[in-house]
Order: structure tokens, then sequence, then C-alpha cells
């Protein structure tokens, strides 16, 4: 009746996942009562779960990733704690089939549910703003996308309390992830979660890309488009390029998890390098679709704040489309010490170092952005000039791992983590905080706080440097990754400083999440009533903050590059006589119902509960026709409603 | 002491260049990882005259060209100037050409498969990774060894590898290069040991709960002593045979380094292409 599904799932006799999974059971219970007794449920619902306005999707998905970020940064402290202590005969406080567990999370949660929905989250709230149009192209499956990506989340913290996780390391390579060698649910968790928020991932791509092709505003061309918009486009390409190819692959394992067949197993004809191929076909392209986008936001910031035209667009378009080509052209530099050869490893290490070329551009160009600017140091800069010395430290080491030779004796050490952390952390992170700084009062009306802004980003930075060059130093010295315990105890001051750096970062997520109550209790003299509170460049400053949902009474008319500075320049242009009725899409539980029975169609796969995954998947199935059968899904504004709001905008002291 | 600790390792941090205690990677006991040691500092002094004026003019400017410096000149409109974009192309341009050579040669001549230049005949050594312990066998010899591996010094040695189980990574950093050992697969990895010493050797590729405990130590001795070990080992070890074998490839964790005196000698082949029932 329940598959495998039994009371030995829950880990009774274990403290320290019992501890944690009573935690969380406490914690969404104490939300959930709380929720239903302030009567906040019909709110949520309507304004929030059934949105499906691109601005709200946005800030849910950075809500999702701010929270999960919490929860693989507890995986991280907890590794750092269990390294600072379990050197010689040491065994530490984490057993190994724990602590292959906390890894496998770290890596699981930090890219696909932390770095993937902050930047897709911040593309979805950006994006149709800075084009000057109303919203995505297809809004009701930007909610679906959404929603689906906060299942497969779910799904991987359900593992905390029921059953288990993955042990295998977070790309899951077989032989060991092979039945034979993982017998449990935990990689079923891991495949089914990444499976799941994957089809999310692919939908919101596709979406993306379709709404900078068809939908911008008038006299918006591709040459006048925001570098935010034409790295959000070409990450977008690279998704819906790459994620089919990470769903192929894991329906391949799961094939041979669930019935039997051979595509990666080691007997039977099966191939795991192919496998191994495969996933970094998508894994090299995925690093890409992170820090893609981070580099439009440091490319927006850092001219916004320089109060200066973004110094050679022409030369960061060109930068960011060869990125895009070539991140398809490397993935083979994950494994040079496979022993495929001297020619293959050659070729493949310089492909990845010309890379190098486009992104050693970028850097130059900002630099050059800043030259003759007029530098306002508020939070989004403070982020972006520690983007700038940190990642090229990431950028040395990182072209040094693609030369062959040197890879052969790093690969796979803590230099190696050491490095990748570098540029997760140092471009995608700092971006992805840059962004939220800079783009948090239009989204809510008010700015948050500098001063909290500040200590936040002064303890990542320290912290960062402080957890990750003692990890460049073991890895030189020979220390690989993925160790539960070492024998050399002369590595263990190392892992000390490691972990004090680690808590110093603690410190700058305390910072962030003070920051953001303390701006909260202050929202009333933080308020942004111009919508353009650093005089910023482009159209999404041009609207109210927070913008009506419609984001533009009237679709603004682009006449060059920096569309909002250039009619600033001109000086205010007088509003229209009259505005054109416009049609918005309704709300929908769509993608929330959806979603949910995606939750139980993967649980009850995990568990083998098959008649439960056949009622999901029908279920989800009959959703998408009720759907499909609804006729009035557009609600319509008229023009006098929207001269009435203009007219309150554009004068505020009448509105009262 | 944790608070002694914590002073020391910044020092040894910024020792990274010139190594105040060398170890690992930055101790090469062999020409393959000296020759990988100097290809991994040239590299990173290439890119450092890059990256250490970047990161300076970046400080620089940001600096200079805060707001509050009415000195520094602001040109709002300037945004483009061909000359320093023909430079911002050229110069990592350049660097990625320099890098690409040595790249390039250094994939051939520090492939691992590639035969190492000597007068004495190379050993030939079989690797097989176990969950979770290693297994060398010296089919020329007719012995073999767990988590032990004895060579003699100067002679170049020439390793098959596979696995039993799940993939592995067989790396002694300070002889050099690794290379994955994969079930069903032989990769091949050519290493000299040019003084004799103690060398820790480990998994560098994750396979399972035992992994941590996956080391080796190599013990790299003078031919006569290599000799003297081989006759020793010969008399006393017992016989890996299929039982023996078989006994062996269950899984185990911290195994204790053993050798045995006689061993089948198409083990190794059997290994790489069971036969299937």
């Amino acid at each position: 009746m329940l598959g495998k599904l039994s009371w030995d799932a829950i880990p009774f006799n274990q403290p320290i996942p019992m501890a944690a999974s009573l935690f969380i059971v406490v914690v969404v219970l104490g939300i959930s009562v709380l929720i239903i007794w302030k009567g906040w449920w019909p709110y949520l619902w309507r304004e929030w779960l059934t949105s499906v306005d691109h601005k709200r999707i946005g800030v849910m998905y950075v809500l999702l990733a701010l929270v999960l970020l919490l929860r693989g940064f507890i995986d991280a402290i907890m590794m750092r704690t269990q390294l600072a202590i379990a050197a010689g005969g040491a065994q530490g406080y984490l057993p190994p089939e724990h602590y292959d567990q906390i890894f496998s999370a770290h890596g699981t949660i930090m890219i696909f549910f932390m770095a993937m929905p902050f930047m897709v989250g911040l593309m979805n709230f950006v994006v149709p703003l800075q084009l000057g149009v109303r919203d995505v192209a297809f809004p009701v499956l930007n909610a679906t996308s959404f929603w689906l990506t906060a299942s497969g989340a779910l799904l991987v913290n359900i593992s905390l309390v029921v059953g288990e996780f993955a042990r295998t390391g977070w790309l899951a390579y077989p032989p060991l992830s092979e039945l034979q060698f993982s017998p449990g649910v935990g990689l079923d968790y891991y495949l089914w979660a990444l499976q799941i928020s994957g089809i999310g991932t692919l939908l919101a791509g596709i979406n993306m890309v379709t709404t900078i092709l068809k939908l911008r505003a008038p006299g918006m061309t591709y040459m006048r488009m925001p570098v935010f918009c034409w790295t959000s486009l070409t990450s977008s390409m690279l998704i819906v390029a790459a994620f089919p190819i990470l769903t192929a692959t894991f329906g391949m394992l799961l094939l041979d998890r669930y019935v039997g067949m051979h595509f990666f197993t080691t007997d039977g004809g099966g191939n795991f390098m192919m496998y191994i191929n495969l996933i970094w076909a998508w894994g090299h392209p995925e690093v890409y679709i992170l820090v893609l986008p981070a580099f439009g936001i440091f490319s927006e910031v850092i001219a916004t704040f320089a109060g200066k035209q973004l110094f050679g667009y022409r030369s960061m378009v060109l930068a960011t489309l060869a990125i895009c080509v070539l991140s398809f052209m490397v993935w083979l530099h994950h494994f040079f010490t496979m022993g495929a050869g001297a020619d293959v490893n050659a070729v493949f290490g310089i492909m990845s170092m010309i890379i190098a070329i486009p992104t050693g551009v970028k850097l130059f160009n900002w630099l050059f952005t800043i030259y003759r600017g007029r530098l306002r140091f508020e939070v989004p800069l403070l982020w972006a000039i520690g983007f700038m010395v940190t990642f090229v430290v990431g950028g040395l080491t990182g072209v040094l791992l693609a030369v062959p030779p040197a890879d052969f004796v790093l690969h796979n050490s803590l230099f190696l983590v050491a490095h990748f952390h570098n540029v997760i952390i140092g471009a995608v992170l700092f971006g992805a905080m840059a962004g939220y700084n800079y783009w948090f009062p239009k989204a809510f009306g008010f700015t948050l706080d500098k001063r909290l802004g500040a200590v936040s980003f002064w303890c990542w930075l320290i912290g960062f440097y402080l957890a990750f060059i003692p990890l460049y130093v073991l890895g030189l010295l020979g220390m690989t990754r993925r160790m539960q315990h070492y024998a050399d105890v002369s590595w263990q001051p190392y892992l000390i400083v490691a972990e004090v750096g680690a808590l110093i970062i603690l410190g700058g997520i305390v910072a962030t999440i003070a920051q953001l109550v303390v701006s909260i209790r202050t929202r009333e003299r933080r308020r942004d009533l111009t919508g353009d509170p650093w005089h910023g460049r482009t159209l999404e400053w041009s609207t109210t903050s927070p913008p009506p949902p419609y984001n533009f009474a009237a679709l603004p008319e682009v006449e060059s590059l920096d569309a909002f500075w250039a009619m600033k320049q001109r000086g205010p242009a007088m509003p229209p006589d009259h505005y054109q009725s416009i049609e918005m899409p309704s709300n929908s539980p769509n993608g929330f119902v959806t979603a949910f029975f995606a939750v139980v169609t993967g649980f009850a796969m995990i568990w083998h509960i098959w008649w439960m995954a056949i009622l999901g998947v029908a279920c989800a199935l009959l959703t998408l026709l009720i759907f499909g059968w609804k006729e009035r899904r557009e609600v319509e504004i008229s023009g006098a409603q929207l001269a009435e709001a203009e007219r309150v905008r554009l004068r505020p002291g009448d509105a009262a | 002491m944790r608070s002694y600790s914590l002073i020391i390792s910044p020092l040894a941090a910024a020792c990274l260049v010139a190594p105040c205690r060398a170890q690992g990677v930055l101790d090469p006991q062999g020409p393959v990882a000296a020759a990988e040691r100097l290809i991994l500092l040239n590299a990173t002094a290439i890119m450092l005259v890059v990256v250490l004026p970047v990161i300076v003019l970046t400080l620089a400017f940001a600096w200079w060209y805060r707001a509050s410096n009415t000195r520094a000149e602001y040109q709002p409109d300037w945004s483009y100037s061909g000359h320093i974009e023909l430079v911002t192309w050229s110069i990592p341009a350049m660097v990625v050409i320099l890098l690409a050579a040595v790249g390039w040669i250094g994939s051939h001549q520090l492939d691992p498969a590639r035969k190492l230049q000597s007068n004495s005949r190379p050993i030939r050594i079989e690797v097989v990774s176990l969950d979770w312990q290693w297994l060398f066998i010296y089919p020329d010899q007719g012995v073999a060894a767990v988590n032990d591996l004895v060579i003699p010094t100067g002679i170049p040695v020439e390793f098959a590898l596979t696995s039993a189980t799940v993939m592995n990574s067989f790396f002694v950093p300070q002889l050099g290069s690794q290379i994955y050992t994969m079930p069903g697969m032989t990769t091949r990895l050519n290493l000299l040991a040019a003084h004799p010493g103690d060398y820790p050797g480990l998994s560098a590729n994750f396979s399972g709960d035992g992994f941590s405990d996956m080391r080796f130590l190599v013990h790299a001795v003078p031919a006569t002593e290599f000799t003297n070990w081989l006759a020793r080992t010969r008399e006393a070890g017992p016989t890996l045979n299929a039982d023996a074998y078989s006994q062996l490839a269950r899984p185990t964790g911290n195994a204790q380094p053993r050798t045995y005196g006689s061993v089948d000698p198409n083990l190794f082949e059997r290994i790489v292409t069971p036969t299937e029932h």
C-alpha cells in the first residue's frame, strides 16, 4: 500500500537528523498556524499563490532562494565544523553516512535551489520592466515554472524528515549512483526533485527567451536593450539548450534504477562515462546560466552608481554571446584525469582558456566604466567592487585548472573546491546580493538599510577570503574533497581558519536578515516616492515603486540605449490625453495546483507507491485540462482607470 | 593551542608561492610532479602579470572616482574608445595564447599514458581500487600488496589501473599526475620517484562511505632494497588466488596494509573483464 515507506524512514535513533527534522516540522507548523490564526490565508492565496504577475513571481523566487540559502549554509557550517575537529584519529561528530548526505545536499541546494531561483527570480522581476512591457510572454506558465521549482526544493527538504538524501555528491556519478551501490531512497529524492524543478527551469527559460525576442517596448531594438536583458537572454537560451540534456540524463539513470536498464551500469553493456559526459554537457553551461545574469547585474549597477554610460556596450554584448557559445565546448575539462589522451585534453583545455578572453574584456569594460565616473558607494556598488577584485582571483585559478597538466595534480582537490566557490560566491552570490539591494526599492517602494547592507557585504567579503584561501592552500598540500576525516594533523589549522571564515559569513547572513527586518519596520521614512532612488538609466526606474500590476500605463517609446536616462535628459514629457484600455491576465491557481500534484507524484515515485504516482499524474493532467477549458483568462483595465491612476502617480500630493 | 593555529595559518597561506614547509603538490619527488609544479607556477606568474594590475586599478579607480573627490574628472557620456577596446581584447587574448602553448605542450609531454624516458627497464604495477582499499599487483614479480606500494627509486613505474567497484582516482601528490580507476576499463599512468621516501597516496574521487580511509603509502626505496623486499614478500606472504581475492573484495573500511607472496597472473585481466554468469 505504501511502497517502501514505513516508520523506519523517520530517523528516530539519530539525534542530529531527528533534531533537524523536528525543527523543520515545528517551523513549518508554526508558520501555518500563524497564517491561519491571523487570517492571512485568503490574502496569500489571492495575491501571491495564484498570482501570475511577473513581479510577484520574481519576489517569490528570491524569497525561496533566501530561505534555501539558509538551509544550504547550515549544511556548510556543519561540514566546516566536522573538518575542523576530525583530524588525526578523530572521527568528528558526523559519521560518513550522514556527512556524505550533507555535502551532497549542500551542493544540490546551493546550485539548484539557491543560485538558480535567485537569478531566475531577478530576471523575472526585472526583464519585463527593463524591456518596457507589461508581463512575460506566458504569465500562467511563469507561475507554473516557479511552483515546480518550489516543489523540487520541498522534496529535497522532505528528505530531511522522511528517509535520507543522496550520498553521492551533487552530480551523482554512476556507478556509485546506480542501484547496486546506492540502494536507498536518497538518490531517488535527488533525481525526482531535480527532474521536477528542472522542468520548471526549462519552462522559465522558454518563457524568458520568448519574452525578450517577441515583447519589447516600441523602439527597443536589440542594440538598445539593457545589458541585463542581453545576459538574461543568453542565460535563458543556455537553459533551453542545456536543461533537456539534464532531464534526459536523469531519465536514463531513473530507468536504470527503476526498471533495471543498463545505460550507465558497469554490467550489461552500460557505460557510466556517458553519464559523466552528458551531465557536464549540461553542467558547464549551467555555470554560465548562473554567472551571465550576475554579469548583467554588475553592468547595470556599475553604470548606475558611476553615473555614466556603460563602457563598450557592443563589446559587452559580443563577449556575452561569445561566452554563451563557448560554454558548450569545454565540458571535458571536468575530467581531464579520465585518460582521454593528450590531443583531446589539450583542445578542451585551450577552449576553456579562450572563455577567459570575453570574460576579461567584461572586467576591463567595468573598469573603464568606473574611469571618469562619479561613484556613489551605495550597497549594490560595494558588492560590485568586491566582485571585481574577488572574481579575477577565481578566474586565475580557473584558468590554472584548465591547463591539463596542472589539473592532473589539482583535480578534485580542495583547490578546486576553493576555485568554484570563488566564482560562485564571488560572482553569482555577490551579483545576486547586488541585484537584491539594487531592485528591492523597485519591488517594495522603500530602500533597504544602508549600514546593515554594508555590514553584510564586509562579512561576506572577509569571511569568503578566510574560508577559502586556506582551502586553496590545502589543495596544494594534497587534500582532496569530500573527506569526512583526515590523517594529517598539519591540515587542521587551515580548516579551523576556514571555519572562522564560515562563521563570519554567518554574520553576513544574519546582517542581511536584520537589514530586511529593520528596513520593513522603518519603511515609512525610507519610502521612495520618485520611483527612481538611484538615478537609474533603464526603464524599470521610469515607473512607480512598486510598479502597478500593468507596469506602464502607456508603453514607453525607446529612442536610445539607457532609455530612461535619455528621457530624463530631454525633460518631462507631456502625459498622453487618453490611455488605451489593456487586458491583464487574471490570477490562476494552475501553477500551484499542478506543482502540488508534482510533489505527490515525486514523493510516490521515490517511495514506490505506484497508485499514488498514477493518481498524481492524472490529477496534474486534469488541472491542465480544466485550465485549458477556462474561457475568461483576462481582466480589462479601461483607459479611464489608467488615466486616473496616472494622474495620482504623477501628482502624488493630490492623492489625499 | 587553537589560537596559536589561528595566527600561524594566514602566515602559511601567505607562503603559497614560496612554501615555508613544502608538502603535497608543492614538494615534488619525481620528474612528473616537478614538471607539473613548474607549469603551475609559470601559469600563475603569467596570469598575475595581468591580474595584479587589474586588482590595483579597480581599487585605485574606485577610490579616485568617488563622488566626493572634486578633483576627479567626470565624463558621463564617455563610453567608447576604439583604442582602449583594442587593448581590452588584446591583453586577455595574448595571455591566453601564451597559456595555450603551455597547455598544449604540457598536455602532450605530461600525458599520463606517455612512457617516461629512462635507461632502466620500467617496472609494471597493476592497481585495483576496491571498497575501500587499494590492491597493487606486481605482475612480473608475482607479488601483490594492499594499501602499501613499494617502488624502486630512479626506475619508471608503468601503472595499469582499474576498479573492482565504483570510480576512484589514484593520486600520489608528491609523484604527480592522478588518473581515474574505472570498472571495466584500464587506464594508464607513468610515474617515477627520484628520491627515497614515504609519500602519502589517496583516492581523489569520492567512492562512498569508506572513502576517507582509502589512503595508502608509497615507499620509494633504492633498487637493492626493493629486491630485498620482493624476496621477503615472496617468502612470507599468502597466495592471492580467486578465493583470497573474493575475500579481499568485500567492502572494508580502514584496512591494514598486507602483502601476498604469489598472485594469480590473470587476476587483473579478470577484474577488468569479469566473466558474466
